[in-house]
């Protein structure tokens, strides 16, 4: 183990303090030493999209970063977006549009659609398929995300 | 898999990081957006001893209109140039090209700077930057040095800096008056590495093609320019016929490799097709213009 770093992050909104080895990835800092398991860890190399989570309000792959990099700055994560009985407008859409179905790929896909939603115009379904190349589902064949998501452009509260 | 164990500073200054890179003898890599970088020390392709993190470092992230040139900061991300309006004014070849970066958590952390570092052979920004003539501004241990985009990317994954400089700016030229743009990339997914991909430029004076640039990508260990096409296109108007002999020129600039993903025929014949359409789109975009 190589010598570990003081950190302070904000993280949904919570200041956290931490002893972290340089080496470790936000991923497992957010799930291992913060116990947010919501982010999920799919292929460890920027590929799936699954542990897609918000730096400074940008979506960013928790895997491609280090938890040392997010020293100083403000993470959200899924648990950030709602909880059981209070999801939030994407969330509910996802419920509605039977957008999951084993729920590996959610948090990347909520995420990732956050801030598309924030972002671009999302004017066709193929802008929405566009920006969403980079998360892998391998359940649902993508058509009921695709629909989910259509089904929040423009609503307020969708991209938050 | 996890990175292996390495050392970690933040460097505030471009000096201190430079230092830093110095004293550590070839055996550290410069951290910016990590892109890059964190999937080969996940896949454990690179175990340095330290990693020198630049994102930091004040100063480093603008695009500035200076007279007759556009110039980005090494810790630009792609997202940034994407979305600027100086870039999508003067520049809008940029602005379509990096559409095509990767997916938008990657051009959110991506910097230009180490985009162009990394000189993937694939990549968009290095085909741009060489489509552009982009002058490379590098700091190294004997002061600043700048280098052309053409003399800047060496082989594949190989740039022209020693392991102790930085890259801290690119100028891009702005286009001239009455220049059209073409872009276009096959990739087996939007956002992935191109198969192949093309940027042109065409500048019109008198109804003929004073100014021709053709970069590609992907087809080879570094991105590159089409000269022979560029100069056969030199002095004309653009019709069917020479779009052809363009294409066929392009063809034979080029020897791409086999991979997993294409093979080498089905490269060269994409390039061919990408370009042909790059230059027609390039022409009506100039053309159809009023002057």
């Amino acid at each position: 183990m190589s010598k570990t770093r003081d950190i302070t992050v904000t993280v949904n909104g919570t200041i956290h303090h931490a002893a972290v080895e340089p080496r470790l990835l936000l991923a497992d800092f957010l799930r291992h030493t913060l116990g947010l398991t919501g982010t999920h860890v799919g292929c460890e190399h920027g590929v799936c999209g699954a542990c897609t989570v918000l730096v400074d309000g940008d979506s960013a792959r928790s895997c491609l970063m280090l938890a040392i990099q997010s020293d100083g700055h403000s993470v959200e994560t899924v648990e950030s977006l709602g909880r059981l009985g209070q999801m939030s407008v994407l969330q509910k859409s996802f419920h509605e549009h039977h957008a999951l179905q084993c729920g590996f790929c959610t948090p990347g896909m909520l995420m990732t659609a956050t801030d598309l939603l924030r972002k671009y115009p999302l004017a066709t379904d193929d802008d929405i398929r566009r920006g969403l190349s980079g998360n892998l589902c391998r359940c649902t064949g993508y058509d009921h995300i695709v629909k989910a998501i259509r089904a929040v452009v423009g609503k307020s509260g969708a991209a938050r | 898999m996890k990175p292996p164990i390495f050392d970690y500073i933040a460097a505030t200054s471009v000096d201190a990081a430079v230092a830093a890179l110095a004293g550590a003898g070839g055996e550290a890599k410069i951290l910016a957006g990590g892109q890059s970088l964190v999937p080969m020390l996940n896949f454990r392709l690179l175990r340095p001893a330290l990693l020198i993190d630049i994102d930091r470092i004040p100063g480093l992230t603008y695009i500035e209109e200076i007279a007759d040139r556009i110039r980005v900061g090494a810790l630009t991300r792609h997202y940034q140039l994407e979305t600027s309006a100086i870039i999508a004014r003067h520049l809008p070849v940029l602005s379509c090209a990096m559409t095509h970066v990767a997916h938008l958590a990657i051009r959110n952390r991506g910097t230009i700077g180490g985009s162009l570092s990394h000189a993937d052979p694939a990549a968009e920004l290095p085909m741009l930057a060489l489509l552009l003539d982009a002058e490379f501004h590098i700091a190294g241990p004997g002061g600043k040095r700048v280098v052309a985009a053409r003399d800047f990317f060496l082989d594949a994954l190989t740039a022209d800096l020693d392991p102790a400089e930085i890259l801290t700016e690119i100028a891009l030229p702005k286009l001239p008056p009455r220049t059209g743009w073409g872009f276009e990339e096959v990739a087996r997914r939007h956002g992935d590495f191109a198969i192949a991909a093309t940027a042109v430029t065409l500048t019109v004076a008198d109804g003929a093609i004073e100014q021709a640039r053709i970069a590609l990508t992907g087809v080879g260990p570094t991105a590159l320019r089409a000269t022979e096409a560029e100069a056969m296109l030199t002095g004309c108007p653009l019709d069917g016929a020479l779009v052809e002999r363009a294409i066929e020129a392009v063809r034979s600039a080029i020897r791409p490799d086999t991979d997993l993903h294409a093979s080498s025929d089905y490269r060269r014949h994409l390039a061919g097709v990408l370009a042909g359409r790059a230059l027609s789109a390039a022409w009506r975009r100039v053309t159809e213009t009023p002057a």
